[in-house]
């Protein structure tokens, strides 16, 4: 036990980690003026997306263009929960959400059942991702569809998504979502200190997806998958399946991503397909290229980095953003192959050495 | 998948309707069979009924010029490639290789080595024979799998005697071609199969490694099923007892090296050249 957390990480790192936590999770929402506090928290929860898109491209080199779908539904399942909670306080002052009334639907549609009960609007936030992640894999790395077309499928896939959600038909609340939550767990979403407590729910979910990607990474199950991104014919001959292990890390990234959508929604207070749209899960894949993939740290800087630039120029310069960020992902991939994080060892190696420093521990030790 | 030799005996061995020259001493019990083996891709027939037996512990070194199907041969028994007709049998009629897939294949117990060396070369050479250590391979147990004493040290022995204990925790990408090679057949050894399929295993090795590759080959042939596919005439000559010869994917000449060495046929195709 020791042995494996030790794996995970050294001693140093633990306990940078652990204050990084205290400070992220017990510090900051109570130091922070009251504004940024979902907007801190909606980082926290596109920093889980990003650490579960880093999981399936940057360890087991599959990229995908549509994590946002995942996102979205672990989004739209909270989205549910919260209207059937203010069920009778809606404009209409109906017992349906305000859009089924003004469609004229006099009954709940069935794939609203059960949505009143937050464990299980919780359980389908993980589920349903996953779930439609494991199908649609299931297929995919069968047919041993790989790279670029397994991107352009993945792409294909949220774009259906989203056309299919922007219908009132389908029964999502069309274009405009679901929004106007009022509260959760009966507590009123617009006080501070349910914002707090969101924020802090966010920050601890992000730590426990931290730690669970370290666990999987660290793990041998972490060097096959990279072993199959590398060289998939001989890790087959070597006696892994393949497929089940992309399958494995496909769905847990599905599921990670539903969790951080559910987070996500009560922050931002809206849920619409536009969260669906393909270019919301281009963007993802850019969070991590800048950051660096392949390193979990490398993942959430990028999604922080490249979040915390959009919200300031949006406000300072909204119409440089989309130059910038088109000509963030340019420059990255021809000149920071490894992102951001690839730079430090050439910062370091520039720095002049005080004193002879032990050399750090490698990264994945041989285990005991 | 039709089998062309139908047989009603219990017996495992097949039929031997090609009264192949069989080795030297007494026949041991088979361990790979192929039996009329036939690939085509696109018309062209790149393997045409081979069949190749091999007893249990026997060194068979494979050769033939370029495209004589040695490779395509290796790809049907591990399951890379599909024949269009004809059987792979390992120890038992009942298994049949042909219909498995590449991952059922090596958990058999068939290992092999590619010609162009392939190794993870993102992992530390340690962290390869890690991953070719024979073991459950299943993606819950590996989520919790950890080294023990003794597999620990089995992966030090490989590295030992592969000449690689050095360079233990240095990423794999960064070998030399030669000890990309050795690599290569340390994570078989790893792997510990009972048949082994080694393509080429010193190319780009210097004449003193290519010795020592000779040496390991001959010390594991006894225990383990070897094939070798190899250009390297000399080589050949110093491990094998007895060679396949394989020529526009069909058996030209089989039988202890001396005597094909000897066949006009084969002197045509391929060693006169």
């Amino acid at each position: 036990m020791i042995d494996r957390l030790r794996q995970m990480h050294g001693p140093r790192a633990w306990a940078a980690l652990a204050i990084g936590a205290l400070l992220l999770t017990a510090v900051v929402p109570f130091v922070a003026p009251a504004y940024m506090v979902p907007l801190l928290g909606k980082f926290l929860c596109f920093g889980m997306a990003a650490l579960a898109m880093d999981l399936v491209w940057g360890y087991a080199g599959i990229l995908s263009l549509g994590h946002g779908l995942f996102f979205a539904l672990g989004g739209y399942a909270m989205g549910m929960h919260l209207m059937r909670a203010m069920a009778g306080e809606g404009v209409y002052r109906s017992q349906l959400p305000d859009f089924m009334v003004f469609l004229d639907w006099h009954t709940l549609p069935w794939t609203w059942y059960g949505f009143q009960s937050f464990p299980f609007a919780a359980a389908m936030a993980v589920i349903v991702p996953g779930l439609l992640a494991f199908v649609f894999g299931w297929f995919a790395f069968r047919s041993r569809i790989g790279g670029v077309y397994f991107s352009i499928v993945t792409q294909a896939l949220t774009y259906a998504a989203t056309l299919l959600f922007f219908q009132n038909a389908t029964g999502f609340g069309g274009n405009n979502g679901l929004t106007d939550f009022k509260r959760i767990l009966g507590w009123p979403l617009h006080a501070l200190e349910t914002k707090r407590l969101l924020y802090i729910a966010s920050a601890v979910a992000l730590c426990v997806t931290y730690l669970l990607c370290r666990f999987v990474v660290t793990s041998r199950l972490g060097r096959v998958l990279t072993a199959v991104r590398d060289a998939e014919l001989k890790s087959r001959f070597c006696g892994y399946d393949s497929t089940r292990y992309k399958l494995f890390v496909w769905t847990l990234s599905a599921m990670l991503c539903g969790v951080a959508g559910a987070l996500y929604v009560p922050q931002v207070g809206i849920i619409n397909p536009s969260e669906m749209q393909p270019s919301n899960s281009i963007e993802m894949a850019i969070w991590v290229a800048v950051g660096g993939r392949g390193t979990l740290g490398g993942a959430l800087l990028g999604a922080w980095l490249v979040n915390g630039g959009k919200s300031w120029l949006t406000a300072a310069f909204p119409s440089a953003w989309l130059y910038v960020f088109g000509g963030l992902f340019v420059g990255v991939t021809l000149f920071l192959p490894r992102g951001l994080v690839g730079l430090l060892p050439k910062i370091r190696a520039l720095l002049p050495r005080r004193r002879a420093r032990p050399v750090p521990a490698p990264v994945s030790e041989p285990q005991t | 998948m039709s089998t062309a030799i139908m047989t009603d005996h219990d017996d495992d061995r097949p039929t031997p309707i090609h009264l192949l020259p069989v080795s030297d001493g007494a026949r041991r019990p088979l361990s790979l069979w192929v039996e009329n083996l036939s690939v085509s891709f696109d018309g062209f027939k790149a393997l045409d009924d081979v069949t190749l037996l091999l007893e249990k512990g026997e060194l068979r070194c494979l050769i033939g010029p370029n495209g004589a199907g040695k490779t395509t041969l290796m790809d049907c028994i591990t399951g890379k490639t599909r024949p269009t007709s004809g059987a792979v049998y390992l120890e038992s009629r009942l298994n049949e290789l042909t219909r498995l897939s590449e991952v059922e294949i090596a958990g058999l117990g068939i290992g092999r080595k590619f010609q162009r060396p392939t190794v993870f070369q993102g992992h530390t050479v340690f962290e390869n024979c890690e991953l070719a250590l024979k073991g459950p391979k299943g993606v819950f147990r590996t989520l919790f799998a950890r080294l023990d004493a003794a597999q620990k040290k089995r992966i030090e022995e490989i590295l030992e005697l592969i000449g690689l204990a050095d360079h233990a925790q240095r990423p794999a990408g960064l070998l030399a071609h030669g000890q990309k090679q050795w690599l290569e057949i340390g994570m078989l050894l790893a792997q510990d199969p009972q048949v082994l399929l080694i393509d080429e295993p010193v190319a780009g090795m210097t004449h003193a490694e290519a010795e020592r590759t000779a040496e390991l080959l001959k010390s594991l042939a006894g225990q383990r099923t070897i094939v070798v596919v190899e250009h390297d005439m000399e080589f050949v000559r110093s491990i094998a007892r007895n060679v396949t010869v394989l020529h526009e994917g069909r058996v030209l000449a089989e039988g202890p090296m001396a005597q094909v060495q000897k066949d006009p046929r084969v002197i045509e195709v391929y060693l006169g050249e």
